[in-house]
Order: C-alpha cells, then sequence, then structure tokens
C-alpha cells in the first residue's frame, strides 16, 4: 500500500491505494467518483477517460501512483458550483449525443480536450477521427458529431451559447 | 394546451443526471457490508472436468467462501424461455444448463468456482490458486463441424448434436411453384456470428436479509421481472415475494441483457450462504466469453420466378447455431422471429423453411438486435438483388414487381403472419428519392476518375415487433404471457408516478412515457415520474426487447390512464352536479359539455384522496389504476435502406459514403428519439456488414475475443445517417406505433453487401458474405483481375 494525494476536481484528497491500483479504480472505488466508467481491458473504449493536467487520458491505462500530485478532472468536476453544464455537455444534450450514458462521461472528456486542441476549427473529418480512442454502441456517432462540431464555436467564444 | 406532448422533440429528462457523472449503474452501487465474487472459468472449449480443488485457494488471504457446481446440484439449472417442436413433433432437446459446471466443460468461459472474497483483487488472486484437471475432449466449433459425421457431442442426449429439425410453410405449393418457375435462383449465404457488446460490461450484486429472508439481486437487466421469474420459479426456488430484482441505469443491452444468466444465481444463491452482500463486475474479456453471442445462421436459399420476375416461391434451409446451452430465448430467434418473416414485403405465393438449431462449444447465442429478422432480411434482399441481375432486370423494377400493394392489408403471408398495415411503395420511393438514386451513375463516374470503385445498394424489409398476442406466443412455444403492465399513480397534488413494466436502457423512456402521459392527462412534464426497473416498485412487467416498449408497454399506460380519467369524471360529475355523461376531460379539465363549469386535474385529484364531498358510497377513495396490456397481433414495421459505399481497389478498404434510411414505424412519440435509434441501429448494422465478426478457431478458442480483436464501429467507419418516416398506423393498438428499436439493425446489412457487390459488378463478384473486411475484397478484387484483363 502506498499513500498518494492529487488534486481531483479542484479538491486536494489522498488514498491508500495498492501499488497495482489503476486511477480508474481509484477514483470509482476510493473516491467514489463513478461517473468515470470502465467499459473494457485494453484500452479501446474510452468510457474512462478524464483529464490529468490538462491532457485527456484513458484512466485504465495509468497507475494511481503515476497521479501523485497530478490535477485530475472527472466528468462530475465539469458541473459548475450552480448546477449549470459545461457547454460540451449542453450541446451532448441539445443534440441528443447519448443514449445509455454509459460512454458518455469518456466521450464528454475526448471531445473537450479534442476542441482545446483545435483552435483553428474542426471538420467533420477532424472529429470523427479525434474520436478514434471512443467506442458508442447506442449512437451510431451521428449525433456526438454535431455536438462537437455545435460546441467548438461556443467553446471559443466565437458565438454567445444558444440559452444566454 | 399540451405542451411536449405527441410528436415533440422533447430533450431527454435522463441526460441531466448522465452527462454530469450522475448515472446509477449496477457497478456504481456498494451495499453495507459487501464482498465481491470472482468467476473461476473454463478456457477448455470441451473437457471432463475430474476435479476441482479448491483447498489451497480457501486459505489465500480474504477468502470468504469457495462454491463449485456439486454446491448447485441440489438447484435448478438456467431455464430456457421457448420450446420448439421439431417436424416429427418431438420437442427440442433440452438439456440441462447447469449455474456452475457439473461434470463437463462445454464452452471457453464456462463459469466452474465462485471464489467469494473482502475484495475484487483477493477473489481473483485466490481464484488462481485453484486446481482444475480438466480432461480435453475434441471439441465442435461451428456448424459444419457439430454436423459432420460421428462429431463429438456437446451433450450426449442430443445426437448429432441436434437440439431441434424445424419446419414451416407449405411444402408442395413450394414444389409446385418449382416446377412450373422459369428461373430458380439459388444463393448459399452465412450470417456472421456477433458479440453484442454494450458498453456497460453485465455485473450483479446478489443480496440477502437474513431478519426478513428477502433476497434482492441487482443485475444488469433489461428484464427484471422476467429474472425474478426464471431465477426464482426456476433455479433457486424463491417465491415472488421474497425476491426483488432491480435493474437501475443500464447501460446499453441490444438483446444481450434479456437473458437470465447463471452468475446472477450464483451470487443470489452464495449471498444467503456466506450472510452478506456479493458484487461481481464483468470485465470486458468475461463479456465476450459469457454473453449470448448473436446471428451465426447458414442457409440455402432458392427463389423461383416466372419470366417476369414475378416470386413464386421461396425455399429456405438454415443452419443455427445455439452454442453450448440453449439461452433464455434462442430457440425462437432462428424459427419464429426469422422464418416467418421470409416474406419480407413480397407477395411471394409459396414458402417453406427448414430450420435445424444446432449445438457447439461456443458461448450460446440468442437474440441480438433484430433478432432473426435481420438474418431473413439479408437473406431475401441478398435473393432479390440476385434474382435481379441473372434476370436481367432492374433491381428497383423487380422490387416495384413484387411490393404487397397497400390496398392489400391486412395482409396474410403464406407463413403464419398477418401484416396488419404498410405501404412498402411509400418509403421505397421516399428512400430513392432522399438518397437520389436517380443521380447515382454521375457519382460512380466521379469515383472511377479517382480511381474507386462506388456502389449503390437497396434493401426493403418488414419486421415483426412486440411479439403478441399471449395465447398465439404460447401456441409457438414461449413459456411467459408476452403482455405489458403499466401503473399509473396520481398522487394528491395532481403530480403522477407511473411505474411500467418496460425498461429504458437507452430508449429514453422517461421522456418519452412523460409525452405520453402529459398528451392523455394535460399534467407538465415536471409533475410526471417514471418508474422502472424494479419488481419492489413495478407490479409486473416483461420488460423491454423486440421494440415493444412503446406499442405494448405504452399501450398499456394509455388504458391505464383512461382509467384514470373515467374516473375522474365520475367525481366531476359529482362535485359539479352533473351527469358522468356531460363531462369531457380535455387539456388537463374536466368540464360540463355546453357549460363554463370545469375542475381542474389537480382539483379532482385532491378530491380522490380528501373525499369530503364525494360519491363515497359508489366510488373508493384514491387515483390510481394499473392495466394489463396483451396486443391482438405483432406490430409490422418496414422501410427501404439505401447505401453507397466506396471501395479502394488497391487496399480493398470499404467507405460507406451515404446512408439513407425511410421507415415506417407508425406513430411517432419522440422524432429526435426515432431518429437516434435508427442511427445506432444502422451504424450496429453497417459494423455486421463490414467490420464485426466472433471468430472460433478450430479447437473451440475465441480468437477475435477482445476489443483489440473484434473490430467495434468507430466514429471515422460510420457516415451521416440520414433518416426519414413514412407513417401508416398500426391498426391494432391505441396509439399506432409500430416500434423503432430494432429496424436499423434490420434494413441495413442487406443495403451495405447490395452496394458492395454492385461497386465489384465489373469483377464478376455474385455475393460476398459479412463481413466484407478490407482483405476480403482485396483478394476478391485481386483473384478476378486476369478476368477482367482478357474482357
Amino acid at each position: 500500500m502506498a499513500q498518494i494525494s492529487l488534486t481531483v476536481n479542484g479538491k486536494t484528497v489522498s488514498a491508500d491505494v495498492e501499488s497495482r491500483t489503476l486511477l480508474v479504480e481509484m477514483l470509482r472505488d476510493k473516491l467514489h467518483l463513478t461517473g468515470t466508467h470502465v467499459g473494457c481491458d485494453t484500452s479501446q473504449c474510452g468510457a474512462c477517460v478524464v483529464q490529468v493536467n490538462g491532457m485527456s487520458v484513458k484512466a485504465c491505462t495509468m497507475l494511481a501512483v503515476q497521479a501523485e500530485g497530478a490535477k485530475v478532472l472527472t466528468i462530475e468536476g465539469l458541473v459548475n458550483e450552480d448546477g449549470s453544464l459545461h457547454p460540451m455537455q449542453e450541446m451532448f444534450r441539445e443534440h441528443h449525443a447519448l443514449q445509455c450514458g454509459y460512454c458518455t462521461p469518456g466521450m464528454v472528456m475526448s471531445a473537450i480536450d479534442l476542441v482545446n486542441s483545435h483552435p483553428e476549427g474542426l471538420t467533420e473529418e477532424q472529429i470523427r477521427h479525434g474520436l478514434e480512442g471512443n467506442l458508442c454502441r447506442c449512437t451510431g456517432y451521428h449525433n456526438i458529431v454535431k455536438a462537437i462540431a455545435a460546441a467548438w464555436p461556443i467553446m471559443h467564444n466565437k458565438v454567445p451559447m444558444a440559452a444566454e | 394546451m399540451v405542451v411536449d406532448g405527441i410528436g415533440a422533440s422533447v430533450k431527454r429528462k435522463e441526460d441531466l443526471r448522465f452527462l454530469s457523472g450522475r448515472g446509477n449503474y449496477v457497478d456504481d452501487m456498494n451495499r453495507p457490508g459487501q464482498a465481491y465474487g470472482h468467476f473461476l472459468r473454463s478456457d477448455v472449449p470441451h473437457g471432463k472436468l475430474n476435479k476441482v480443488d479448491i483447498s489451497a485457494a480457501l486459505k489465500k488471504p480474504g477468502v470468504i467462501a469457495i462454491y463449485t457446481g456439486d454446491d448447485f446440484a441440489a438447484v435448478g439449472g438456467v431455464p430456457c424461455g421457448w420450446q420448439i417442436h421439431s417436424k416429427d413433433g418431438s420437442p427440442m432437446v433440452e438439456p440441462r444448463h447447469p449455474v456452475l459446471a457439473a461434470g463437463k466443460v462445454r464452452h471457453v468461459g464456462d463459469p466452474i468456482a465462485l471464489v467469494v472474497a473482502e475484495t475484487k483483487q483477493q477473489a481473483k488472486d485466490a481464484a488462481e490458486a485453484i486446481i482444475l484437471d480438466i480432461e480435453s475432449l475434441p471439441a465442435v466449433a461451428n456448424l459444419t463441424a457439430a454436423l459432420a459425421p460421428n462429431a463429438a457431442l456437446v451433450h450426449d442426449e442430443a445426437k448429432g448434436n441436434i437440439c431441434f429439425d424445424w419446419h414451416i410453410g407449405d411444402k408442395a405449393a413450394v414444389e409446385a411453384g418449382f416446377a412450373k418457375a422459369h428461373k430458380i435462383v439459388r444463393l448459399d449465404l452465412t450470417n456472421n456470428r456477433l458479440v453484442p457488446n454494450a458498453m456497460e460490461p453485465r455485473a450483479a450484486i446478489g443480496d440477502y436479509d437474513v431478519s426478513s429472508g428477502e433476497y434482492t439481486l441487482y443485475t444488469t437487466s433489461q428484464n427484471p421481472h422476467v429474472i425474478r421469474l426464471l431465477m426464482g420459479a426456476f433455479v433457486l426456488g424463491i417465491p415472488e415475494h421474497k425476491l426483488r430484482v432491480v435493474a437501475p441505469d443500464v447501460g446499453g443491452g441490444f438483446g444481450s441483457k434479456i437473458f437470465h444468466y447463471a452468475e446472477e444465481a450464483a451470487l443470489t444463491w452464495a449471498a444467503a450462504k456466506v450472510k452478506r452482500p456479493i458484487k461481481w463486475t464483468a470485465d470486458r474479456t468475461e463479456a465476450f466469453i459469457t454473453d449470448a453471442h448473436g446471428r451465426d445462421h447458414i442457409s440455402v436459399a432458392e427463389l423461383a420466378l416466372d419470366a417476369e420476375g414475378h416470386f413464386l416461391a421461396l425455399k429456405v434451409d438454415t443452419q443455427a447455431n445455439m452454442g453450448a446451452y440453449l439461452s433464455t430465448f434462442a430457440p425462437s430467434v432462428p424459427t419464429y422471429l426469422s422464418a416467418t418473416l421470409l416474406a419480407g414485403v413480397y407477395k411471394t405465393a409459396a414458402i417453406y423453411a427448414e430450420v435445424k438449431a444446432v449445438f457447439t462449444n461456443t458461448v450460446p447465442v440468442d437474440a441480438y438486435r433484430g433478432a432473426g429478422r435481420p438474418e431473413a432480411t439479408f437473406l431475401l434482399e441478398r435473393i432479390v438483388d440476385v434474382a435481379a441481375r441473372e434476370m436481367n432486370m432492374d433491381r428497383v423494377e423487380i422490387r416495384k414487381k413484387n411490393f404487397i400493394p397497400k390496398d392489400a392489408f391486412p395482409y396474410q403471408t403464406p407463413i403464419a403472419l398477418q401484416y396488419d398495415s404498410g405501404d412498402y411503395l411509400a418509403t421505397f420511393d421516399g428512400a430513392l428519392k432522399a438518397a437520389d438514386y436517380a443521380g447515382f451513375e454521375a457519382r460512380r463516374k466521379a469515383a472511377a476518375a479517382k480511381g474507386k470503385l462506388r456502389g449503390i445498394g437497396i434493401s426493403t424489409y418488414v419486421e415483426a415487433c412486440g411479439i403478441a398476442p399471449s395465447a398465439v406466443a404460447g401456441a409457438l412455444g414461449a413459456r411467459a404471457g408476452l403482455y405489458e403492465v403499466a401503473n399509473i399513480r396520481v398522487h394528491p397534488t395532481g403530480s403522477v408516478t407511473v411505474f411500467t413494466g418496460a425498461h429504458s436502457h437507452g430508449q429514453g423512456h422517461e421522456t418519452t412515457f412523460a409525452q405520453l402521459v402529459s398528451e392523455q392527462l394535460g399534467v407538465p412534464h415536471d409533475m410526471i415520474d417514471i418508474v422502472h426497473g424494479d419488481t419492489g416498485k413495478v407490479p409486473f412487467g416483461m420488460g423491454t426487447y423486440g421494440s415493444r416498449s412503446l406499442s405494448v408497454g405504452g399501450s398499456a399506460m394509455v388504458k391505464a390512464m383512461d382509467k384514470i380519467i373515467d374516473k375522474g369524471k365520475k367525481i366531476a360529475a359529482h362535485l359539479m352536479e352533473a351527469d358522468v355523461h356531460d363531462i369531457e376531460f380535455k387539456d388537463g379539465k374536466f368540464s360540463v359539455v355546453g357549460t363554463d363549469k370545469a375542475k381542474s386535474f389537480g382539483e379532482i385529484a385532491l378530491t380522490a384522496y380528501v373525499p369530503h364531498n364525494y360519491p363515497i358510497e359508489e366510488l373508493e377513495p384514491g387515483l390510481e389504476e394499473t392495466a394489463f396490456y396483451d396486443p391482438k397481433n405483432f406490430t409490422y414495421p418496414g422501410g427501404c435502406h439505401i447505401c453507397e459505399v466506396e471501395i479502394d481497389p488497391d487496399t480493398g478498404v470499404t467507405q460507406v459514403i451515404n446512408f439513407t434510411a425511410v421507415d415506417d414505424v407508425g406513430r411517432v412519440i419522440n422524432p429526435m428519439i426515432v431518429e437516434g435509434q435508427v442511427q445506432g441501429g444502422v451504424a450496429q448494422g453497417i459494423g455486421q456488414a463490414l467490420l464485426e465478426h466472433a471468430i472460433y478457431d478450430e479447437s473451440g478458442q475465441l480468437l477475435s475475443g477482445s476489443m483489440m480483436d473484434y473490430t467495434m464501429p468507430r466514429a471515422d467507419n460510420i457516415p451521416n445517417i440520414f433518416v426519414g418516416t413514412e407513417t401508416t398506423l398500426c391498426t391494432h393498438n391505441p396509439l399506432g406505433s409500430k416500434g423503432v428499436g430494432e429496424v436499423g439493425a434490420i434494413g441495413s446489412p442487406p443495403a451495405v453487401i447490395n452496394a458492395v457487390v454492385d461497386a465489384l459488378r465489373d469483377y464478376g463478384v455474385r455475393h460476398v458474405d459479412m463481413p466484407a473486411t478490407a482483405a476480403k475484397i482485396w483478394s476478391l478484387i485481386d483473384a478476378n483481375q486476369p478476368k477482367m484483363a482478357a474482357e
């Protein structure tokens, strides 16, 4: 067992973990942040994507001890204090980009990184290619692609949010 | 005015919790004092289980108990819910399916022992210390091997590995049709084996309350009441009032979570032994080797045509893989859910089908999105395309010539079903127009100029949903009723809770069903809650499969709400001193016809619960009604799918460029959700056609047993999918709805393959079996190059 400290969703936390414990197991089992899901065991599905120090990471592919001192952001941390959602979450809802909801947290986290890393703009082809690491079995991706395209201008301050 | 009622694309209620990480899936749940279960599974495809030595494992840290097949000798086997009789009248061979393997292991993944420990890792570690003595036996890993002479037997009692040998239709009429045929077209087809792969792996928690003697099973199920019935009555002998089954948020099912699985029974039983809750969550590898697979049929089809291209008769001989044991609804899939659909949208005069169901040393095979109907549709729409080519007829014309016309409904097919409504020409013309079929040749030329082979494929289909009525399904072998249940509870202040036996695992019932209630009772959405997935709350139900939730479950709600309105009218008549026949209910108000006297729905609800001024002699207080709805017939969605592909002849890679689906799903409640259902189904169909294949090697090892080996469709494999609707109403349910959950997966695979074969038309390719992988297409192109050059 090792004790590690890190920042998760803006709060400093510490946990006792085995050296073999994965980051996703610590988030789910020790910190009870069950929004991050596990959909496979070969790092293919992307249901467990979180941000570590601003980069999207498959939390099943990183040991918890490797996150010592890191800043981790999970799907729960995207929701504002007043309960309002991140623009990517809003656009997923607006465009019916989720059905069973299981791949959704990882999909949203990947999508945010994809939009952030393309300030110059995103084509449909780039979005589809950028989702290579995330599997969805329900939607056929059509509406996920639409949601990400719609979130890009909002996240880059190109248009005001529809609701405002 | 009803806001957000029937026909509105209301944003989904459930999305807020899913988007903010607050979903409540089984693996997110933990019970006080919970232990963890791990199943040790066979890595031998077929073997004699001589000994399971748990002595060393029991001494490992954290181990609470270890159970093996011997411990389950006294409980029942995992039951099958559908019985088929063979041609000779004998019942199907139904071998015992033990909860944990007893005497023999029959497929890779067969569970041998359940280890219960303090932590997940301790349970896994201890399982490694169990010593197995398994004497390997020859295995039959596919249909051909299982049916070979002197093949090894999966079950001693199933001679020749045959589970049943069934038939349907008029053989003599078919022979007569063939005798007068101008042409007979034959096609051999394989419908590839698939792994459903819902993104949430299965999970379960077994729990037992020592003080009350009540068992609770939390499980990833599409139909908790069915699990309660099967597990309680047939396996563990627990009466319903002592067994609660909860299926909370479930991360996709596609059929694979309909069935009662052995792990559910093992965990529930063991929880009472160790007197602690036991949690188990499958990893993806476990899912690949234990979740029921789909499809896996081999068929020979022969179509007889007259000189003008009319379909005279169809004969089909199918072998269907059942896997090592009979899963819950497996026998119904190749028979009543597939062979009966062989008329399709055509007025073929005579049809005869034979189906052999076969045991193999593979994971059980059962319903996967579409369940039998994709197999029938693939067969029909492929042979129609082949027939068109061999008769030198246009693919559009041959279909139009044979469609059942819209004035022929109700239409009795020659193969059991009676279609109630449809307009196949409307969906066909709608799709041809939306896909710009007329402009295709220009696109083919443009692609050729870039060195690409472009093809277009058409598929038309009809399918059968909401399997019913119970009496008919029972006569065909179903061992359960096929109605649905709704309980509508109107609270004193006028808010409404709906308890439905249908289950949502992505379909958005919390929204669609609220739209129904809002439409009929005039209650706003924020005053309506939909409750499902808990046998402790919902009176009864049959769950969600076969696209039945709206047409059957929604109809039960309409029926229950009719009762609420009837009672409300009596209360309103009393309050307003009018005759009950003069009371009208509209837009959430009970009014006296021809006057301005009215009472709101909320006032009537309050009066029902505070019955101070109330017709107490004639009417009980309260406002809550339950309805069971047993449909009169199946519903018959239909439509047309058109796919356009481009093949790179240098690599064999096929890219789907355009996909158009125009479907008739009956009345649409939420168009946004309907579009999403079709798009998701089409993506699974494209996956089947181009990418997905569960492959066993000859020894019975699953080669494509992980997401690194089994090709799941990703965002760049799937195009934008155009979805249109052309509506005819179902004539026998109160909503007129037909069902939408499966149409995408049913209509799309033949559209894709017809497009691939069309793209390869200059290469002498007559048929391509699924999946049309790059390697397969490249080989076909490569093999046919010399012939091209010679021409």
